[in-house]
């Protein structure tokens, strides 16, 4: 087990800079979510702590050694690779022991960390298969198995479950967390999907343009967005941001705003209406500013009703509207 | 459905290319070799085998093919693996070693002999360096050995392009993902090529191993110019019989002794180098 610590990372391709001095902080034992939208440097990241990539600038640290220099086979980790990467000429048993016969482990070991692995993803009635004869989950499960196998001190997943289909998505995400966290080993994970993110994570960084936006809990970034980004990519809907008369933006999620009775609130037309069962999802305008509102529960309200709304003060997040950075309440 | 002929239709002008080319040409061969003054016999396969040159010639061929082929494939993938680390000029260092592949046999033969005749390059070279006292004759029947490597080092030199460039296709379809799962989990960089890569090429190493065994088994030129008759193979007496002893009968029967090798040799490498559908990715 380790934790990884990233000093100064940075990382030009050609004219392009993909990273821009990265500093991150990763504890023993942690889960830490890379979330970003595509093109934001989250692989070309996570490719320098493998070292598979060289950083322009910067140290790697894993459980406190300087692993700059190493090569990956010399870092102590593992990998799953976003198309998986599972060999295709080895049977699933021989995928799965393949990190520990590298490195030379013994057959009794090799022999019980198969099992374990296997049975922990449920591999069991295919370990004599090959890959092509395995479905894309058992074939992501695989790629899982294998990085577990080898008891790495720090684990690296670059949207391991986006070539899945949603459904499968889900089933694998629980799964993913339950077999980590029994595993206890430190795990980065790469994704675009903020749900993905939220779900699995005890930290998340979100990165934006090859820097860190923020780093917290789930709960943090998503209630305390640092920025109007963060804010706007992290949910779905995204949060409302309300321009206001003294330059300021109001952030305000679309579940943190009521309907009131009184014209005391905001006047809200409604343009469209969404029903989801569990939530009412309202778009519409609010003083020429298009705004969303999602209702908990079953709602019979037509489109061009006009409502009157009131934002949960607490859950308000004020925001500089020319830096875009949230202002310290106070 | 006007569909069902279509794929037929587009596949006749090739079948009927081979049709003619090479069907009629194959059953009129094998009518000579078995035929002796218009009746049936199989007096050309006895002429042939009875001659002295015979088992000379196949010899030479099988030492050529086995001395020749596998080296060229070590070299390929040597170079091939080289090519993968370039991170410029990769282009440029391919076209160079692709060269000898636009030379034809006989021009390449000839450019081994100027090299390594009783007043070569070779002989002058090391006769300047003070290792021979006077020129030695590498390419006479008396040094067969250094005879026999001249005419490999040759072929070797001429035909490892198309070895190289085989591979090449290969390594280029392999995903890198690959080789960066087995470094990721402690591949050595030999272990990862004897691990993953190695396996990963079986297609393109059966290609290349058919394509220049059956070549190899053929080789002609190079040989009729360093060796002439000194250096009897299959080939070269197939021709000898025809023009200077004007008996299309035995050497057709060359013709088709090099055939069936030939189909033996794809035949063994089809078998031993399949890649089973489920290892397939
Ligand atoms: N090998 C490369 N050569 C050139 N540019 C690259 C290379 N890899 C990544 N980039 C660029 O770096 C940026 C970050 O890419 P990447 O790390 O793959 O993003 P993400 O994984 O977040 O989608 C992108 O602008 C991408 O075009
Ligand atoms: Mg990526």
């Amino acid at each position: 087990m380790a934790g990884v610590v990233i000093d100064g990372i940075s990382k030009s391709f050609g004219g392009t800079v993909a990273l821009a001095a990265l500093d991150l902080d990763v504890a023993d034992r942690e889960f830490l979510a890379l979330l970003g939208p595509s093109g934001c440097g989250k692989t070309t990241l996570l490719r320098i702590i493998a070292g598979l990539e060289t950083a322009t600038t910067g140290r790697v640290l894993i459980g406190g050694r300087d692993v700059t220099q190493l090569p990956p086979r010399a870092r102590g980790l593992a990998m799953v690779f976003q198309n998986y990467a599972v060999f295709p000429h080895l049977r699933v048993r021989d995928n799965i022991a393949f990190g520990l016969k590298m490195s030379g482990a013994d057959r009794d070991r090799i022999a019980r960390q198969v099992r374990r692995t296997a049975g922990l993803l449920q591999l069991e009635p295919y370990l004599d298969r090959y890959p092509a004869q395995l479905s894309g989950g058992q074939r992501q499960r695989v790629a899982v198995a294998r990085a577990l196998a080898v008891e790495p001190a720090l684990l690296l997943m670059d949207e391991p479950l986006s070539n899945l289909d949603a459904l499968l998505r889900l089933d694998m995400r629980a799964e993913l967390k339950d077999v980590l966290r029994e595993a206890g080993t430190t795990t980065i994970y790469v994704t675009h999907d903020q749900t993905e993110a939220m779900a699995l994570a005890d930290r998340i960084a979100v990165l934006h343009g090859g820097q860190i936006e923020q780093i917290g809990s789930p709960s943090a970034i998503y209630h305390t967005p640092a920025t109007r980004f963060v804010g706007g990519f992290v949910g779905a809907p995204p949060m409302n941001f309300l321009r206001t008369a003294d330059g300021r933006l109001m952030g305000i999620r679309p579940e943190d705003i009521d309907l009131v009775d009184e014209d005391a609130g905001l006047a809200f037309r409604v343009s469209v209406v969404e029903p989801l069962g569990a939530q009412t999802l309202l778009t519409g305008t609010t003083d020429g500013q298009l705004l969303r509102v999602a209702l908990a529960g079953e709602h019979a309200i037509a489109t061009g009703a006009a409502l009157y709304l009131r934002p949960r003060p607490d859950r308000i997040r004020w925001m500089d509207a020319a830096t875009g950075r949230a202002i310290a309440a106070g | 459905m006007p569909i069902r002929w279509l794929p037929y239709a587009l596949i006749a002008p090739a079948a009927l290319f081979l049709g003619v080319l090479f069907v009629i040409p194959l059953v009129q061969t094998g009518a000579l070799a078995f035929q002796v003054h218009d009746a049936w016999a199989l007096g050309n396969f006895t002429r042939m085998t009875g001659d002295l040159n015979f088992a000379d010639a196949l010899r030479n061929s099988f030492q050529l093919v086995l001395v020749a082929v596998p080296v060229q494939l070590c070299l390929a993938m040597g170079m091939a693996m080289m090519l993968r680390h370039l991170q410029r000029g990769r282009a440029i260092v391919l076209w160079v070693w692709s060269i000898p592949l636009g030379i034809s046999d006989l021009a390449a033969g000839l450019v081994w002999l100027t090299i390594l005749t009783d007043q070569g390059y070779l002989n002058s070279v090391l006769f300047h360096l003070g290792v021979i006292a006077a020129p030695e004759g590498w390419l006479t029947y008396e040094t067969p050995f250094a005879l026999f490597m001249a005419v490999a080092i040759a072929e070797i030199w001429r035909a490892t392009a198309i070895v190289l460039l085989i591979l090449v296709a290969g390594v280029q379809m392999l995903p890198k993902e690959y080789g960066e799962a087995a470094a990721v989990f402690g591949a050595s960089p030999w272990q990862a090529f004897t691990k993953v890569t190695l396996p990963l090429l079986r297609p393109s190493i059966q290609s290349a191993l058919i394509l220049r065994t059956v070549l190899a088994f053929e080789a002609f030129a190079v040989v009729m110019a360093l060796g002439g008759r000194n250096f009897p193979v299959l080939v070269s007496e197939a021709y000898a019989w025809k023009h200077f002893n004007q008996d299309t009968g035995v050497a057709a029967a060359y013709a088709l002794v090099i055939m069936a090798i030939s189909v033996a040799a794809t035949l063994v490498f089809l078998r031993l180098l399949r890649t089973p559908v489920e290892q397939q990715t």
